[in-house]
């Protein structure tokens, strides 16, 4: 095994973890306040992406399309916490997941609709496309690293609105009690549709940013969708600190795992063993890693101190 | 005799008697569609099981329909090219197949479902949807069975006395089986057992107070589900004849979902019915234009915030 590898996938594992916080955050954000499971949420992370290719082509600048784009995604977000989520608050879990699940056949349609059935590419910036050569076998694109700057921005600006603003405390107020949080005059019909803007724009940042790697696609969102339902089941669901750790934890493990997996196997099996069943089981290893997680601490790692 | 009863009955008569007709006067296709509707009833009928007496919003459940579909291809795939003949798995034999699909999903579930029933709420649904999930991705990563592109069943299963090829007798082994499991569900629920099973989705504290273990019911109903998936994945297996593992994709799990719900959850013929509509409406609506998704998603929206009860919620008596 060589260091260069080591060191490449695992900053390619801090790249998908701390996408996948983007998305997870909102996620557990909205179901620790609003208590409302929001399968469509990661709709937004696909929109996020078209939105961000179609101004990319139509103001041809990369970082203003991300800048125009986030309030897009976000009144997207809040339109969906006024016409869909608002009249299912008093119904259960069971109701939200059929309606958001409808919600994601609307998107992916519309999407289809709008930019056609074949994903569209997203030019790099000219200012990413080169390489950092930290030695003759480590090179590592510039734009991974500007990913996982971006990442940690966000998930550090998210820290520092949770715990140093006035929103955040109505946030981290209404997490805990919401009842109290109204009782207290405030307006919780407005902080609901902040929640669920702010979830839409961290997703959809997810999806702007990963665009020029992948391209944006139709259903790229419901790849994601599961994979964040993991981390947060790992992390505690309604917990930030649960939820930043877990997807930290799975976009190394799952990274890692692909490629390093039948390289452990063969420790112990035969080459064509570890050939023939690393790639089943790299593929099953997060989920694994849930199941163990859960049989342990049924509320996940982290779990909110008041529900 | 109840509306509710009537009108399942109704249901089922119509059932057993237009896809025939439909067959002998040249039009096969309403034949297929009412195959593949049947097929889905009787999952959607497992489902209801757990999830509208239950209680237990299982989003994985199409997960064992499609592993009952590959315990019919894998098989079939040995018999014609070769291995596990010392398992005695190269079998083109139902008598093989379908044990097996119900055994593998049983176990399955009695291994996922013993993780899953310790937690509660919107964990359940999330933990039964990355359950299925996991099951999705080790199909698509074994190359052997065609991976993503999915597995070709050559031949059918062969059963005594009937012939599998012939679409009729094909519809009348998917109806007879969805009647058989309408019955037991129906049998199930106003036991005992299901007595303690529908307690525990009212309040489950009251009937661990009675000094019953919720647990235990709980898991047992999770297991039978599964295992009657699992028999619905092996028709269905031979009714396509190809398999994939989009089969188990999560959204085939909300599909059977928002069947039962659109029937309407916790009753026998609910299931049944909102297959039936589910299905003869995506038909319809694809036939009007590629972008049917649209319409059916808001549609979907539209039930669930503007109904209570599914279809079934139309014939409910002076109760």
């Amino acid at each position: 095994m060589d260091t260069s590898l080591l060191v490449i996938q695992t900053l390619n594992g801090l790249q998908l973890g701390l996408l996948l916080f983007l998305v997870a955050s909102g996620l557990t954000l909205v179901f620790g306040i609003l208590d409302f499971v929001n399968l469509a949420h990661a709709s937004l992370y696909m929109l996020g992406a078209f939105i961000c290719a179609s101004l990319t082509y139509a103001v041809g600048n990369f970082f203003l399309a991300v800048l125009i784009a986030l309030p897009v995604t976000a009144l997207l977000g809040w339109g969906v916490e006024r016409f869909i989520a608002r009249p299912l608050y008093s119904r259960d879990h069971l109701d939200h997941v059929l309606a958001t699940f409808g919600l994601i056949l609307v998107f992916d349609t519309a999407a289809h609709l709008i930019w056609g059935p074949e994903g569209i590419a997203v030019p790099l910036p000219q200012a990413f496309r080169g390489q950092l050569e930290l030695s003759e076998t480590l090179v590592i694109p510039t734009y991974r690293l500007v990913i996982i700057a971006a990442g940690l921005a966000a998930a550090g600006g998210l820290y520092w609105m949770v715990t140093h603003t006035r929103l955040g405390m109505l946030i981290r107020a209404g997490a805990s009690n919401r009842r109290m949080v109204a009782a207290l005059g405030i307006n919780i019909e407005l902080l609901f549709g902040l929640v669920f803007a702010l979830g839409a724009a961290l997703a959809g940042l997810a999806g702007m940013l990963i665009a020029p790697i992948t391209e944006a696609s139709i259903g790229m969102g419901n790849q994601v969708i599961i994979t964040a339902f993991v981390v947060i089941i790992v992390g505690g669901i309604g917990s930030m600190k649960g939820a930043f750790i877990a997807a930290l934890l799975i976009g190394l493990i799952d990274t890692l795992g692909r490629s390093f997996l039948d390289d452990i196997f063969k420790l112990f099996m035969s080459p064509d063993a570890a050939e023939n069943s690393a790639p089943a089981l790299s593929a099953m290893l997060i989920y694994i890693i849930m199941a163990c997680v859960l049989a342990l601490k049924p509320q996940g790692l982290f779990p909110p101190k008041v529900r | 005799m109840s509306p509710r009863t009537l009108a399942t009955l109704v249901a089922m008569a119509l059932l057993a008697v237009l896809p025939p007709v439909f067959y002998y006067t040249g039009n096969a296709f309403w034949l297929d569609l009412a195959t593949r509707l049947t097929i889905l009833a009787i999952a959607a009928t497992s489902l209801n099981l757990i999830l509208g007496y239950g209680g237990l919003v299982s989003f994985g459940h199409a997960a064992y329909v499609g592993l009952g579909a590959y315990a019919v291809g894998i098989p079939a795939y040995h018999w014609l090219y070769g291995g596990l003949e010392h398992l005695g798995l190269a079998t083109t034999s139902g008598l093989v197949q379908i044990p097996l699909a119900m055994a593998t999903c049983a176990l399955f579930a009695l291994v996922t479902g013993a993780i899953c029933l310790r937690t509660r709420g919107v964990y359940f649904i999330m933990i039964t949807m990355a359950f299925a999930q996991m099951v999705y991705y080790a199909i698509v990563s074994i190359e052997e069975y065609g991976g993503d592109d999915g597995l070709v069943i050559d031949t059918r299963s062969e059963l005594p006395g009937l012939n599998l090829d012939d679409p009729i007798q094909l519809f009348g082994l998917a109806y007879v089986s969805l009647v058989a499991a309408m019955l037991i569900v129906r049998m199930i629920t106003r036991s005992r057992f299901g007595m303690v099973l529908r307690g525990a989705k009212g309040n489950a504290e009251r009937v661990q107070m009675m000094g019953l273990n919720t647990y235990a019911y709980r898991l047992t109903a999770y297991v039978i589900s599964g295992a009657m998936a699992g028999y619905a994945g092996a028709l269905l297996g031979n009714f396509t004849t190809f398999i994939s593992p989009e089969m188990m994709d999560w959204t085939r799990s909300g599909e059977l979902m928002f069947m039962v719900i659109l029937g309407g959850g916790g009753t026998t013929g609910g299931p049944m019915l909102g297959a039936a509509a589910f299905i003869i409406l995506e038909e319809l609506l694809s036939h009007f234009t590629i972008y049917w998704h649209l319409p059916f998603g808001l549609l979907l929206i539209a039930v669930v915030l503007f109904t209570r009860g599914g279809l079934m919620g139309f014939f409910r008596g002076r109760k």
